[in-house]
């Protein structure tokens, strides 16, 4: 499957994409672009984050799930896709 | 400290025997007064016992009855008892509750014979002085008479042994006679045994390990748990119906599971979600295409009333595609944002790999699905209900179906040799509606002069040719091998809308058939269209007697099927290479040209010029080959020979609808575009009718 790899290496080379991330199911950063101490706070705080989404929207209706969550802040979108055993992590620029 | 008995004295004498036991009393505690008062102590203590048992025999009361012997030795057994005789037995009281007298049980039994009272003096006190000095003479008296028994002691060791033995046992008599006999021989023991002593056991067991356990539940955690016991019942269920296939299914299972858990790897995220992930980084990047497509409209065309213009958008491309022509494109029919683009070559000398690329507007820079040929790709149908299933033609002049769920890049059906595959390049494959057994089939034309229609049963591909085109206008049957040099190349084809057994061919003489699937023998109309190959044909949308050709002669004319010669020719300046109609309008229709220019009609605003003719590629060289009208939004796609795919939006000004008048509700539908086109129509047939006439 090599395809997934391909396809993450296509997202790290568009424009305004400052780095992509790959955390497994207990948080721990898998695979990076960034650099060591950033990756470790995103995944951190972004994987709780996802936990709490989640349990929102589980929490409102038991047969729904989120499949996506995107934060657009004043300097970047950070786009989060929370797969069975992983989350990934794409932190872009849009603005540039 | 001094003490002594002061009183005496017996308050009741109830046996008479006791008397004697007193009487010998005071014998035995004034024996020391006794022994000062007599020298000859033993002879005296003799005496004294004779005395005694004398006494018991010959002391008789003169009234004591004579008894005989044998009365005497009679045993009369008395019983002491510790009832009191003397106590009343018959002492009764008044009962206020009974009112009446009662007898009263229990009586005192307690009888004194005798009581002690004893007291203490002061020493200081005068009777205490007086006592001491009673006692002191008493002192002088009993040392006087210790001296007496000891010159007696001394006597009584010049005795012998024997005497003296004598004389111990005759003390030892003394005594016995002295000692108090009971008469009764009564004597009360009493004696209390032991209690068990009382004894608590208790015992503490180790209490069994205790913990605290605590946690936070919500309700999709409970939902959770409960669907997984749902499929635990299911699959025991299973298990029960077949045991042994299951077994090894889950031990499969179960190396499946302990393997996955192994690997940290990065390969098992889902392609799906990567996928998702880089069509939000895209659609971040071209945020400003993405809004032109659904807002944009161009303002300047207020201003330019017959003219539009065309807004580009995406551009696809894909680098392993870069040098393969675009050969085919097509909009998928139920994911509106979803086409098709079929990569080959058009050039005989260049013929190599093609390939079958799907993109979606929402990423433009990767496709989606991709597939590999080994021929080039010469026509591509995406199936109307079963969007998953594209017919691709080959320029090796094969079939093939390609099934997008499966990703592999092998098709689920290919024709060989074996199983009618085309001799020539297929122009143009077209499903068709699901024949009576609901098989999915289409149909195909080749330059080898055949239209063959294709059925898709289980894992065949069946083949059957519709009709063998011929340049002489007859489609001849069975008349051997001599009738190859005489087939037309059959370039293009297109079914009519409504009626399903009617469809034109274009060929590479640039002739035009109509022909019927009915009839394999005969076309029902040739249209003498072009002087060089028609490279499209295709029926209005609205109207049924309406279609459009192309052709490399720069001609793209209009033609009533009823009429043989055509009713608009407009020259391009340029070879044609494909011609589409608008799906919102009757009368617009859209060409690209090799020189690299769209042109964009609308009959109903201009029947001699186009509204727009603009030039989209980006290099001059770059020869346009295809355009494809989007069902659903205002955009087309054009390929060219490079492998690019442009997107464009078409402009407010050539998708005009008819002038809205106040007050009126403008008609709309399918009746008012066949109106509209009529209308135009009507304008061309009447100078040639009164020409007839």
């Amino acid at each position: 499957m090599a395809e997934v790899e391909e396809t993450l290496k296509r997202i790290q080379s568009h424009k305004g994409v400052l780095g992509t991330i790959v955390v497994n199911a207990e948080g721990i950063p898998i695979r990076t672009t960034l650099d060591n101490s950033t990756t470790v706070q995103y995944a951190g705080l972004l994987h709780q984050l996802t936990i709490k989404a989640r349990s929102t929207v589980r929490d409102i209706d038991p047969q729904n799930d989120l499949t996506f969550l995107r934060i657009r802040s004043k300097k970047h979108e950070i786009m989060v896709a929370p797969d069975k055993e992983y989350l990934l992590i794409v932190i872009q620029n849009p603005s540039e | 400290m001094p003490q002594k008995a002061t009183s005496q004295k017996s308050k009741q004498v109830s046996p008479k025997v006791a008397s004697q036991s007193i009487k010998t009393a005071p014998l035995k505690a004034v024996k020391p007064a006794v022994k000062k008062k007599d020298d000859e102590n033993a002879t005296d203590m003799g005496d004294v016992a004779d005395e005694w048992m004398q006494g018991k025999t010959l002391l008789k009361p003169p009234d004591q009855l004579q008894l005989s012997e044998a009365e005497l030795k009679e045993e009369l057994t008395r019983v002491l008892t510790a009832n009191n005789p003397h106590a009343p037995q018959n002492i009764v009281r008044y009962s206020f509750k009974e009112r009446c007298y009662k007898p009263i049980s229990n009586v005192d039994q307690l009888a004194i014979h005798f009581s002690l009272d004893g007291n203490m003096l002061h020493k200081d006190s005068d009777e205490a002085r007086r006592q001491k000095a009673r006692t002191s003479i008493a002192e002088e008296y009993v040392a006087d008479s210790t001296a007496v028994d000891g010159s007696e002691d001394g006597r009584k060791e010049n005795l012998g042994p024997d005497e003296e033995k004598e004389s111990e046992d005759k003390g030892s008599r003394g005594k016995k006679e002295q000692k108090l006999t009971n008469q009764f021989n009564f004597s009360e023991r009493a004696s209390q045994t032991h209690n068990n002593p009382l004894r608590e056991k208790a015992s503490q067991t180790e209490p069994p390990p205790r913990a605290n356990f605590s946690a936070t539940t919500n309700q999709w955690e409970i939902y959770d748990y409960y669907i997984v016991e749902l499929q635990k019942q299911e699959r025991t269920k299973e298990k029960q119906k077949a045991p042994p296939v299951k077994k090894e299914d889950e031990k499969s299972k179960k190396k499946q599971s302990t393997t996955e858990s192994q690997s940290d790897d990065i390969t098992k995220v889902s392609p799906k979600v990567v996928q998702i992930l880089e069509r939000m980084v895209n659609q971040n990047r071209f945020d400003d295409i993405a809004q032109d497509f659904k807002y944009f409209e161009d303002a300047s065309d207020e201003f330019r009333e017959q003219e539009g213009t065309l807004l580009p958008l995406w551009k696809f491309q894909y680098e392993k595609a870069k040098k393969l022509a675009v050969t085919a494109l097509c909009w998928s029919q139920v994911y509106k944002d979803l086409f098709a683009v079929g990569h080959g070559s058009y050039d005989f000398t260049k013929q190599g790999h093609g390939m079958l690329l799907f993109y979606s507007l929402k990423n433009s820079t990767y496709p989606e699905f991709i597939f590999k040929t080994d021929s080039g790709i010469m026509c591509l149908d995406i199936h109307v209900g079963h969007p998953h299933l594209v017919a691709v033609g080959f320029y090796d002049g094969s079939v093939a179906v390609y099934n997008m769920k499966e990703m592999g890049s092998q098709p689920i059906h290919k024709s060989t040799a074996m199983t009618g595959k085309h001799t020539d390049p297929v122009w143009q494959v077209k499903w068709q509606k699901d024949d009576m057994d609901n098989h999915p089939n289409f149909f195909s034309v080749s330059s080898d002069g055949r239209v063959t229609s294709w059925t898709l049963v289980k894992n065949e591909l069946m083949y059957m040719d519709v009709i063998k085109l011929s340049v002489d206008g007859v489609a001849l049957e069975g008349q051997g091998d001599d009738q190859l040099p005489t087939m037309a190349c059959g370039t293009s084809f297109d079914f009519h809308k409504q009626i399903d057994y009617l469809y034109i061919v274009g060929t590479a003489e640039g002739k035009i058939h109509k022909c019927s699937k009915a009839y394999s023998s005969q076309f029902l109309e040739t249209y003498n269209a072009h002087n060089m190959a028609v490279d499209a044909v295709r029926w209005n949308h609205f109207h049924p007697k309406v279609f459009i050709s192309c052709s490399a002669d720069w001609t793209v004319k209009i033609w009533d099927q009823t009429i043989n010669t055509p009713m608009f020719t407009f020259d391009l300046n340029a070879p044609v290479g494909d011609v589409a109609w608008a799906p919102y309008s009757s009368t617009v229709f859209a060409a690209v040209t090799t020189d690299g220019k769209v042109h964009v009609f609308d009959l109903n605003v201009n029947k001699y010029k186009a509204i727009c003719e603009q030039l989209v590629v980006a290099k001059k060289k770059n020869k346009l080959t295809h355009v494809e009208f989007n069902p659903v939004h205002p955009i087309i796609i054009v390929g060219d020979d490079r492998g690019y795919v442009t997107c464009l939006k078409v402009s407010p000004n050539l998708r005009k609808m008819p002038k809205e008048k106040k007050g009126q509700d403008v008609p709309k539908g399918p009746e008012v575009e066949v109106a509209k086109m009529e209308k135009i129509l009507s304008l061309l047939r009447e100078p040639t009718s009164a020409v007839k006439k």
